[in-house]
């Protein structure tokens, strides 16, 4: 089992969410993913849509100002 | 039941390319299984050369192979200056962190969107599967996209 790192603060609609499914896609069973995201958009719809894809929302943690970090693993 | 959007791509255009495949990496994104079925102008976007090329079978379909190009010289529907004006969009985007075109033509292929390519308009414009990127999985008519589509959302774009 691994931890990988995405940071998608720079990003925009879709590609907050593009990056992540591209990412998440990429790891093996028990992987963990940790997203730097933030609020907003990219916080209600990640955590979501990961969740919906069957993949394990860990730890949703607010960081310094509008920066969330949401582990995710497969 | 899987969530499924079907859109058919019929514009050539910058802006209206970028609507489509916004929507297909989103969608793809979230789980859905994405089909774009590209017709007329809309097939210029999965030219394998995305310039300027002489495409086709006859003298007229090569002129018009040349005329209408490929994704990089794709213009924006309105405004478009002789070509400045998708310049002048791309350099926007990048300035301000949004996907580009290509980058989201190349996160919807590396999502698995299913790309098709309309028979009709091919034949009428003299293309054939080979002058279309390698992603386009197949030819098709209106009754085989009506089945793929069935069941899910349909989109006109």
């Amino acid at each position: 089992m691994a931890t990988f790192q995405l940071d998608v603060t720079n990003e925009h609609c879709p590609m907050t969410f593009v990056k992540t499914k591209i990412e998440l896609a990429k790891l093996k069973d028990g992987d963990v993913l940790e997203i730097l995201l933030l609020e907003g958009e990219p916080l209600e719809n990640v955590p979501r849509t990961s969740a919906e894809q069957g993949y394990k929302v860990l730890r949703v943690e607010p960081l310094e100002g509008k920066i969330h970090k949401v582990s995710i693993q497969k | 039941m899987s969530k499924k959007l079907s859109i058919i791509s019929f514009s050539g255009n910058f802006d209206k390319l970028t609507a489509v495949f916004t929507l297909a990496t989103g969608a793809a994104a979230v789980g859905y299984e994405v089909n774009l079925f590209f017709t007329f102008w809309g097939l210029n976007a999965i030219k394998r050369k995305q310039g300027r090329r002489f495409l086709g079978k006859s003298v007229l379909t090569k002129m018009f192979g040349f005329l209408m190009g490929g994704l990089k010289v794709a213009p924006v529907s309105r405004l478009n200056f002789f070509g400045i004006s998708p310049k002048v969009f791309r350099s926007l985007m990048k300035k301000n962190n949004v996907a580009t075109l290509e980058e989201l033509v190349d996160a919807a292929k590396e999502l698995g969107v299913n790309f098709y390519a309309c028979e009709m308009a091919m034949h009428i414009l003299g293309l054939t599967i080979n002058d279309f990127v390698p992603e386009v999985k197949d030819v098709l008519g209106v009754a085989t996209f009506l089945k793929l589509a069935d069941g899910g959302q349909t989109l006109f774009i």
